[in-house]
Parts: C-alpha cells; sequence; structure tokens
C-alpha cells in the first residue's frame, strides 16, 4: 500500500509538469500568433504607411486613380457602427438574460436560451441580406422619414438625423450589428447571472427587496466585470463584422455627421477592394486599414480594462 | 499575396485534376490526353466561360477550370505564370504586354447600361446624355426635375425628388468601361474623379457587385445605378437611352452593342488595346463593354497553351449562339478573323 503511494505523487508531478507545458505552449501560441499577424500587416502596410505618414490616419482622401489614400472614413466608420450597436444590443442583452434567469417560467428557459444560441449561429451574409432586401426598405419608409422630419432640425443632435431616408446608411447598419450581437452578449450574462450565489438574492428577497432592487444591488454589481467582459465580446464582433455591413452601410468614403447617410468601415473596404487593387500602394493601403483595426481594437479593449479597474477601485473607495 | 494566389492555384489545380479523373471514369476514354486548362479573372465573363467549357468538355475532355476572381486578379495571375490565361475588362496597354512577354484578344462583348427607379417611369423612356450622366454621378445635378434632365425629357414627368445615386463599392471591370465613358464626354468628369476600376466617387451609395448596385437601385426610390446588360434583363430593371456619339438616342440591345463593335476601329488597334465606349456608327451604342484574354506570347507549356487557344477558337467559331442566349453579344465576323491571325502570328 505504501509503495504506490509515494510513486502517485511523482507520477502525477510528471504529469502535471507535461501538462502545464502544453497548456502554457497553447497559450504562448496565441500570443505569437497575434504578434505574427501584427507584424505581418505593418509590414505589409509599410509602404501606405511610408507614402502618407500620419496623414494615412488623418486622411478622409481615398482615390485609387489619383493614388492617395486615408483611413479617417473607415476609421470612423467602424467605430461608430460598432459602439451604436453596443448601445442597441447591451440592454437588449441584459433584459433577455435577466428574463430567463429570474423571470420566465423554468419551462419557457430553455427554448429562449436556444433560440438566443442559434441566432448566434445565423451566417452573418444572412443578416446583411436581411437588412438590404427586409429592413433597408423599412427604415426608408417607416422610420428615418420620421427621424430627419423630427430630430433633423432638433439644436445639437440635428445634425445627426438629416439627409435623405434611403433606408442605407450608419443608423440602419448600426441597428443590424446590434441584432447580430444581442446572443454574445445575451448568452454569457445569462450564464453568469445564473451564477449568482442563491443565498445572496434571498438574503435580499429576506430583507424585502423588490426584483428591481435585487437586480441593482445585487445582480448586476455581483457580475458587473463579467458583463463588461461580455460587452466587449460582443464589440470585438461589431468591430471586425464584414459582410452584414457591407449590405447596409452604403460603402461610401464619405465623412458625415448624419447618421442616415452612407459610410464606410475597414473591414468592409477591405472586402469590396482588395480583389482589385491593382497597384502596390492601393494593396498596400488597406493591408495598412487592416493593421488599424488592430490598433483600433487594442485601443477599445484597452479602454475596457482601465474602466474595470476603475471600477474596481471606486467599489472599493465606496464600500 | 503571392502565397495567396498559390495557394489559389495549388487549389484550382487540385479541382481540375479531380474534375478529369471523373471525367475518365465516366467512360470519356476515347479522347486523346485528356488535359486541364486553367484560367482566372473577370467576374463578368464567368458565366458564358462555364457554360462554353461544359460544352467544350463533353465534346473534347478538355476540362476548363477558370476561377472568377477579378480582371486585376486575373492579370496578376497570368503575369506569375500560375494559369494559361487570364481574363480582364480592362485591356492592358500595348506596353505593358510587351514587358510581361503576353498578348491579347477581345472574346466577347456586352454593355454597360444606366437604371433608373423612379415611380411612374418605364424602362427605356429616360433620357440621359453623357455630360447629364456624369453630372448626376458628380453631384452637380440633384434633383430629378432639374432643367438639364428636363430639356431632353420633353414630355415626361420627372419628379420633385433628389436623386440617389448608386455605384460599385468593389473595383471592377464594369466601373471602368462606366468611368471610361463619363470622361470621354466630360472633361470635367475627366479631370475629376477620372477613369478606373474603383474611383473616388463624388457622392452616393456604394454597392457590392452587380447585384448589389441592383439591389439598392430596386430598393431605393428616385436612384440612378449602372449595371451589366445582363441584370438589367434578369431583373426587369428600368435603363435609360442614352445618346451615342453620332448624336442619337440608343436602348440597350445586342443589335446596338454589335452596332458599336463594328464601329470600333479594331484594324488600328495594336493588341486589341482598344475601350470600345462613345464609339461611332448612327445606331453604336455608347457604354460597350470588351473582355480580353491574356496569354504568354512564349509560353511555358505549350501543349497547354495550344489547348486553351482550341478551346477560345471552338469559343469564337462556334460558342457564340450559346453566348446569345446568356444575353453576351458575339463578336462581329470580321473581327474573328483579325483575332485568328493575330493568335496565330503573336502566340507560339
Amino acid at each position: 500500500m505504501t509503495a504506490p503511494l509515494t510513486a502517485a505523487p511523482r507520477n502525477g508531478a510528471g504529469g502535471d509538469r507535461a501538462f502545464a507545458s502544453i497548456t502554457a505552449g497553447a497559450a504562448w501560441f496565441v500570443l505569437i500568433l497575434l504578434g505574427a499577424a501584427a507584424a505581418s500587416m505593418a509590414w505589409g502596410g509599410r509602404l501606405a504607411f511610408e507614402t502618407f505618414g500620419w496623414g494615412f490616419i488623418t486622411s478622409r482622401d481615398w482615390d485609387p486613380v489619383a493614388g492617395r489614400f486615408g483611413a479617417l472614413v473607415p476609421i470612423y466608420g467602424t467605430i461608430v457602427t460598432s459602439l451604436l450597436a453596443l448601445v442597441i444590443a447591451v440592454p437588449v442583452s441584459i433584459g433577455i438574460a435577466l428574463f430567463l434567469t429570474d423571470i420566465a417560467p423554468r419551462w419557457l428557459r430553455g427554448p429562449i436560451g436556444m433560440a438566443i444560441e442559434l441566432l448566434a449561429a445565423i451566417p452573418s451574409i444572412i443578416y446583411g441580406m436581411w437588412g438590404l432586401f427586409v429592413f433597408a426598405p423599412f427604415m426608408a419608409a417607416h422610420v428615418e422619414p420620421w427621424l430627419s422630419d423630427h430630430l433633423g432640425t432638433a439644436p445639437l443632435i440635428g445634425a445627426m438625423f438629416v439627409g435623405p431616408p434611403i433606408g442605407i446608411g450608419l443608423l440602419t447598419a448600426s441597428i443590424v450589428l446590434g441584432i447580430m450581437i444581442i446572443p454574445f452578449i445575451a448568452t454569457v450574462s445569462r450564464d453568469v447571472f445564473s451564477a449568482v450565489p442563491p443565498q445572496l438574492k434571498e438574503a435580499a428577497v429576506a430583507l424585502g427587496s423588490t426584483r428591481w432592487e435585487i437586480l441593482s444591488r445585487v445582480t448586476l454589481p455581483y457580475t458587473r466585470s463579467a458583463i463588461v467582459g461580455a460587452m466587449f465580446l460582443g464589440l470585438g464582433r461589431a468591430l471586425g463584422e464584414t459582410m452584414a455591413v457591407t449590405f447596409v452601410l452604403g460603402n461610401a468614403h464619405d465623412l458625415s455627421l448624419s447618421l442616415l447617410m452612407p459610410s464606410n468601415s475597414i473591414a468592409a473596404a477591405i472586402a469590396n477592394e482588395f480583389t482589385e487593387a491593382d497597384t502596390e500602394l492601393y494593396r498596400s493601403s488597406l493591408i495598412a486599414l487592416a493593421f488599424l483595426l488592430f490598433v483600433v481594437t487594442f485601443i477599445v479593449l484597452t479602454i475596457a480594462r482601465l474602466m474595470l479597474m476603475r471600477i474596481g477601485r471606486n467599489q472599493g473607495r465606496t464600500h | 499575396m503571392k502565397a495567396t494566389f498559390l495557394a489559389l492555384a495549388g487549389a484550382a489545380l487540385l479541382t481540375a485534376a479531380c474534375s478529369s479523373k471523373s471525367d475518365n471514369s465516366n467512360g470519356n476514354g476515347t479522347s486523346p490526353a485528356t488535359a486541364q486548362i486553367t484560367g482566372a479573372g473577370s467576374t463578368f465573363v464567368y458565366p458564358v466561360l462555364a457554360a462554353w467549357s461544359a460544352d467544350y468538355a463533353r465534346q473534347t475532355g478538355t476540362a476548363i477550370n477558370y476561377q472568377s476572381i477579378g480582371s486585376g486578379a486575373g492579370v496578376s495571375q497570368i503575369k506569375a505564370g500560375t494559369v494559361d490565361f487570364g481574363a480582364t475588362d480592362q485591356p492592358l496597354d500595348p506596353k505593358e504586354l510587351a514587358d510581361s512577354g503576353l498578348a491579347q484578344f477581345p472574346i466577347v462583348i456586352g454593355g454597360v447600361v444606366p437604371v433608373v427607379n423612379i415611380p411612374g417611369i418605364d424602362a427605356g423612356k429616360l433620357k440621359l446624355t453623357g455630360t447629364v450622366l456624369a453630372d448626376i454621378y458628380a453631384g452637380k445635378i440633384k434633383q430629378w426635375n432639374d432643367p438639364a434632365i428636363g430639356t431632353i425629357n420633353a414630355g415626361v414627368a420627372l419628379p420633385n425628388a433628389a436623386i440617389t445615386v448608386v455605384h460599385r463599392s468593389d473595383g471592377s471591370g464594369t466601373s471602368f468601361n462606366f468611368t471610361h465613358y463619363l470622361s470621354q464626354v466630360s472633361p470635367s468628369w475627366k479631370s475629376g474623379p477620372g477613369e478606373g476600376k474603383s474611383v473616388n466617387w463624388p457622392t452616393g451609395v456604394g454597392g457590392k457587385g452587380n447585384e448589389g448596385v441592383a439591389g439598392y437601385v430596386k430598393q431605393i426610390p428616385n436612384s440612378i445605378g449602372y449595371v451589366e446588360y445582363a441584370y438589367v434583363l434578369q431583373n426587369h430593371m428600368a435603363f435609360a437611352q442614352l445618346q451615342n456619339a453620332a448624336g442619337n438616342f440608343v436602348a440597350p440591345s445586342a443589335a446596338t452593342f454589335q452596332a458599336a463593335a463594328a464601329g470600333a476601329d479594331w484594324k488600328n488597334a495594336k493588341d486589341f488595346f482598344l475601350v470600345m465606349t462613345n464609339a461611332a456608327g448612327a445606331n453604336a451604342y455608347p457604354i460597350t463593354a470588351t473582355t480580353f484574354i491574356v496569354m504568354h506570347r512564349q509560353p511555358k507549356d505549350k501543349a497547354r497553351s495550344d489547348a486553351a487557344l482550341n478551346f477560345f477558337r471552338w469559343a469564337l467559331e462556334k460558342g457564340q449562339p450559346q453566348a446569345q442566349k446568356l444575353d453576351y453579344v458575339p463578336l462581329p465576323a470580321d473581327l474573328v478573323g483579325q483575332i485568328e491571325s493575330y493568335v496565330g502570328a503573336s502566340i507560339q
């Protein structure tokens, strides 16, 4: 009996070491892959960066005939559509998750949860075609005329809602993107909400809390960092989304404050123009765009981290 | 970039190899030395090339594997030597051909057609001149009831509505032919956006592919776009008549495209370097487009190059009814003769 007992830790330790190096290898592989992708995109885009310098980021030019390229419009379009999509998707997703964990009768939770997971499996081109053939005409006929009539003349925000109601542009693209990222945020939120220890909620109920109080004082504070994580998972997807955006954003290199006007995004520009980019500079500019998408995503994720850290600090101070 | 091309070409070869194997197993063993030809390029020519290669493979056992990856990519591939032929909607100039040791010849004709979606205006009712079309695309004419449109459309009730311009978002030969035409007829377009497979569009929204532009025009009231002729027929779109160089308004049709091809000065075009926009001829359609085949003058693999040439000879002589069925326009007979003597003289 004693011999196996002493042997077991030694064998186990060997297995542990192997397991540790395998997992470390997987983790390092991701890091190396990421670094290699960034480096090769920077290398591919070097001609554009050398030619235009910082002007590549600040210029709104995109003239393949004259060979002048600037990334301002695609960067603007990418950030605006993604943030707006997040603004639309987060409240809806959290509502869905809360309904599923706390409010819905037990028999309903399975089917709705399944439906949301299935939404995530729909290919993005289907969302794009739905956006173009069904949603854009609806926006053009019903939503955008109302917006430009009622909000187009308002002070401050008026400039965001002027323009012809053609149904294709930043607003439509943002809403389609928002619908696309709802399943990602909703499923993660549901999982973390159901991980809230029931004792905490029961204690709150015992103290006479309403549902709203349980949500705002127990569930959300307990799951805050995971919810922010879910939001940024969705945001990451929105930033890189290509096909659906290509269909409904309008693919025009125009810079406009109005959400009703067509614009362009980084991923859509690359998908549209790469095959026929027939000069070195053109191709290099598109790869440089890809590198900038990388940088934009990195900055957004860094901001998310900083926000999380600040939330943590503030919490430490007030409680 | 190069790695992608190689991977693509590898995939093309694999599929070609597989398909030829299945041909053999079907008992088509009578044909001597089953060959495969690979090509890449223009998406515009893909439907007719696919139809031709199916027929040709049935008759001769030679399989053609064509990757419709875009004109620019097709030219890059033939330059890199990864395919037997490239296809492009934008002809290469004689200097570029000579530098890379390439030859080119036209294979099929089509047309680029302005289409509109104006409530109450049927196909062919609206007339446009080249300068008006250029000014609409430049954003200078913003309303359908602009006097510049009204004077050439007496009796047509044009709405007091803003024009939404639709153009291609991806680089394409269609855009090249369209902007080439606008540059021919409008000096301000030529000095402004200019001509190219993609240009800096002054206004409007961009649709991906012919189907994207057709989709936008059908969705957006009071819009105008431009698509290949086949899309006009298949989607029953309201085309506009265009004024040609002779001053006549013509509708797009096989007859007007052929009139343009017949009026074009192919005899004096070295290496067929000719874009047929704004062609002369009373009945010529002004935005007539050509797809060109690009091949090496001194191919590394002569057997494959000859097989490809045999296929194109067959297509030019026997494949034209099939092309017409798919709404392409056959080349005029004397142009076919000119191509055959050019190919005989320049490709070994």
